[in-house]
């Protein structure tokens, strides 16, 4: 089963495929510029020791961005076997 | 056929860029400023096969709209200096996202190779790039390269060579993003054809698609003419309406996405993976480094021992330079009478240039460590890490290192401190940094916090100076939030970085790297503080002693010296005025050498008739126990002298103390009572503070000469220590007081400077006003609550 969730609800480690890049502005321009564009695929990396910012494996390389930031991507995870 | 090319290279950043300058130009490079920014502007020279090739270095970006200034610089520079040809620096092992630029240059159309560097890297990571194929699909020559071990230097040079010779024309390549995209870039592309008010610089379909992406830079440009800027502008709104009525996406979201599209249907023929996307060496270190509870605790350990590095490192050095710039100081004033002359060359000159170069050692340690943290990567994550805590003050992940340099951790120096807010890249937070940076307590501060908690809280010394680092960083972290909600109220940058992969940084690069940024400190900051230090001094100095007052003084020792010489007992050692000078000669000597036996060898003492008496005054003046052969007619004579020596002292520290309330400083520091009135501070403070604006360590050296106790030696100020408890004007509340006064009212003109460089002029006076003002209300606030509760009544 997939699912569509936020960027920031995902969790450490977890897989997914970016759907929809929702910012707009110089924010939205910067994030697609590094590759955070729909169809691609990301992992959670980890969140720095306040929880925030957010630091995601895209491509061959890892991205930093701040969870207000990430609120606006939407991405197709695996959902959780039901139990 | 040119003999010269001029190359330009682009890349991301982290892609190796500067290796590659380095590999190519060597130690034969230079650097400026692009015109009007503080962006840096690199470039060099190397001949290649009888060529001259002029290398520029452009700044690190991702892409090449206007997001940035380095963005902007990037491409001006290739649209207005048109370069023969661009090399486009390309990381192997993250090829997607490095080819979103090498996308943008070829639409420009610029002349372009790619340099496809990290080979080395990508295979280790089990990528293999297949460069024959990339070049046939992105019809762009390339040439593979391992930067760091100059593999495929030559090669590229050679091929910069080949394409420039055959002179080739900027070819704009066309890329369909769509249907609905390219009918409108068609329809604007034809709107700015037919315009003949733009310079064709700018190839016009580049800018069509520039307006579409909302590129303020390009759109601001065609509203020039106001018919067609109208007509481009409804063309891209009712593009934005039908692409979000249709696709629920904004124009250039859908030209990224096509932009990806185009480099994925590239890179998944001409690149394989051996193995599926797994963790590297870096991400692992990365689980270690970043991690939520060892991360910030290493952190820390690590960011301490650079401050311990840069300081402990920097200290021979600047020793040397102080023992040099004293040794200059002896000989001029042994060549020099005393006088203004002397005092200008000494005071002004000597004292400026060394208080500039003396920060060099400093500057130099703390550029290197930068260098390290850059070029390694861990400057990334200590900005990730921080973010959070940082950001609710304005400031960014990036700011932790300006201030702990500053003296975040007491002692450090604002200036490196100012210079370390180059690694911020938002013009906001990084204005906003430097003029916080000033507020920490910095090496020079500490001498005065030394006299004054001398003075009045001996028995707290530990307790007090912890509290003035909590306050100073607390202090710094509010006036950030003040300046950003007010005078710099903006948008939080967004937080959208690349954590780079961790790499061993090059001798080569570290060295180059240290050595242009403190040449570029030397050259820059020397000569304008060279003026202000004889500014100053000329403050310290003028007009000085009025005629009566010069009279006054010296008939006053005339007095003393004859009724000394009258002294009958005086009257058998020295008889006249020639044998005292010889005496206080010999005195000076004798009590300057470090002990007794070194004291008779020196020439001319040993055999002086003099000696028994010079003995006999030095241990009367030390209090140690006589010699029983002295008589007492002797005995008195050498108190006498003795007597003599104090009286001349203390007319001398009246002289200089009248001087100094006799300049213009000193006036200014008379005007200032009315204002500082509130504060408890009299003129005598002022004038120091007033001094302190040159190195704040002046203040305890000009207190000393406004409480007319000779000049006092930063290092040992127990004797004005004492002297303010003793005076009843003086009580904790006021010395604490000045203590913060003094933590928080002006950089010192080294910083300010450095603060004048890294911005302008107008945020260095900024920097002035916020800081006396901030300073003022503070001092205030804790003078009247401390009086409030009872405190300062000594």
């Amino acid at each position: 089963m997939k699912m569509i969730i936020k960027m920031r609800e995902m969790s450490d480690n977890q897989k997914g495929v970016i759907r929809k890049v929702s910012a707009s502005g110089d924010m939205g321009r910067r994030i697609r510029e590094m590759g955070l564009v729909p169809n691609t695929p990301i992992q959670i990396q980890g969140r720095a020791p306040l929880k925030d910012p957010v630091a995601v494996k895209i491509m061959d390389f890892t991205l930093t961005l701040r969870n207000n930031e990430a609120g606006g991507i939407l991405v197709e995870v695996e959902a959780p076997e039901p139990q | 056929m040119k003999e010269k090319i001029t190359i330009a290279l682009a890349g991301n950043p982290n892609s190796g860029k500067s290796t590659v300058f380095n590999a190519i130009t060597g130690a034969r490079q230079h650097i400026a400023n692009y015109p009007g920014v503080t962006v840096e502007k690199k470039y060099g020279n190397v001949t290649h096969k009888g060529y001259g090739i002029e290398v520029v270095d452009l700044p690190g970006t991702y892409s090449l709209t206007a997001y940035s200034l380095e963005e902007i610089v990037a491409r001006d520079f290739l649209v207005n200096e048109k370069p023969d040809l661009v090399v486009d620096i390309v990381d192997a092992s993250n090829l997607d996202r490095n080819l979103y630029l090498a996308v943008q240059l070829k639409e420009l159309g610029v002349p372009m190779i790619i340099a496809l560097n990290m080979m080395d890297v990508a295979e280790s990571r089990g990528i293999i790039v297949d460069h024959q194929l990339l070049s046939t699909l992105f019809q762009v020559p390339v040439v593979p390269m391992v930067a760091r071990s100059k593999q495929g230097i030559r090669e590229c040079l050679d091929k910069v060579i080949e394409v420039a010779k055959n002179g080739q024309e900027w070819l704009p390549a066309v890329i369909s993003y769509g249907n609905d995209i390219d009918q409108s870039l068609d329809e604007i592309e034809a709107i700015i054809k037919r315009s003949q008010a733009f310079n064709t610089r700018y190839p016009s379909r580049w800018r069509a698609l520039k307006c579409l992406e909302g590129d303020r830079q390009i759109l601001d440009l065609l509203k020039r003419d106001p018919g067609l800027g109208q007509r481009i502008e409804e063309v891209c709104q009712a593009t934005s309406k039908h692409m979000v009525d249709t696709f629920d996406e904004e124009p250039e979201s859908v030209i990224a996405g096509h932009r990806y599209g185009y480099i994925a249907g590239i890179t998944r023929k001409a690149l394989k993976r051996k193995v599926e996307l797994r963790l590297n060496l870096s991400d692992k270190i990365d689980k270690v480094l970043t991690n939520r509870i060892i991360g910030p605790l290493l952190m820390i350990a690590i960011l301490y021992a650079i401050y311990v590095f840069t300081f402990s490192a920097s200290e021979a050095p600047i020793q040397v330079l102080e023992v040099f710039f004293e040794f200059l100081k002896d000989i001029v004033s042994s060549i020099i009478p005393a006088g203004n002359l002397r005092s200008l060359i000494v005071s002004g000159i000597i004292d400026g240039v060394g208080g500039v170069l003396g920060f060099v050692p400093l500057i130099m340690f703390m550029f290197l460590a930068i260098a390290i943290m850059e070029d390694s990567g861990y400057m990334a994550r200590v900005a990730y890490m921080l973010d959070r805590v940082l950001r609710w003050f304005g400031l960014h992940g990036n700011s932790v290192m300006a201030l702990i340099v500053s003296g975040g951790i007491s002692g450090g120096c604002a200036v490196p401190g100012v210079m370390a807010t180059r690694t911020l890249r938002d013009p906001r937070e990084r204005i906003t940094t430097l003029l916080v940076v000033p507020f920490m307590n910095c090496g020079a501060k500490l001498p005065v916090y030394a006299m004054l908690i001398g003075a009045f809280f001996s028995k707290d010394k530990a307790r007090i100076m912890f509290l003035l680092t909590l306050f100073s960083w607390g202090f710094a972290l509010l006036a950030a939030k003040i300046i950003r909600s007010t005078v710099l109220r903006g948008p939080k940058t967004p937080f959208v970085m690349e954590l780079p992969p961790y790499r061993m940084p090059t001798l080569k690069g570290l060295l180059i790297h240290t050595w242009e940024r403190t040449w570029y400190y030397i050259r820059k900051a020397g000569t304008v503080i060279l003026g202000l230090s004889i500014i100053l001094w000329a403050m310290m100095t003028f007009p000085g002693l009025s005629k009566e007052q010069e009279r006054f003084f010296e008939n006053e020792r005339i007095r003393a010296t004859k009724s000394l010489l009258t002294s009958p007992k005086v009257k058998e050692w020295i008889p006249d005025g020639e044998s005292l000078m010889e005496l206080n000669g010999l005195y000076d000597s004798y009590t300057r050498a470090s002990s007794k036996e070194e004291a008779e060898v020196l020439t001319g003492l040993e055999d002086s008739p003099l000696l028994p008496l010079i003995k006999t005054a030095f241990l009367l003046k030390k209090g140690e126990e006589l010699e029983k052969e002295i008589q007492s007619d002797d005995l008195e004579a050498a108190a006498r002298y003795l007597l003599f020596r104090d009286e001349m002292t203390g007319l001398g520290d009246r002289e200089r103390q009248a001087a100094l309330k006799r300049t213009i400083a000193g006036w200014i520091g008379q005007r200032l009572e009315t204002v500082t009135r509130p504060l408890g501070f009299d003129y005598r403070v002022n004038i120091a503070l007033v001094g302190g604006f040159a190195a704040k360590e002046v203040v305890v050296s000009t207190l000393g000469t406004a409480y007319s106790i000779g000049e006092v030696d930063p290092e040992r100020s127990s004797s004005l220590s004492q002297r303010l408890r003793k005076d009843p004007s003086w009580n904790p509340l006021k010395a604490f007081t000045l203590i913060i006064f003094t933590m928080l009212y002006v950089p010192c003109f080294v910083t300010l400077i450095s603060i004048r460089k890294e911005s302008s002029w107008g945020w260095a006076g900024f920097s002035i006003g916020f800081n006396l003002v901030a300073a003022f209300l503070v001092a205030l606030i804790i003078r009247h609550a401390g009086m409030a509760l009872g405190l300062g009544t000594s």
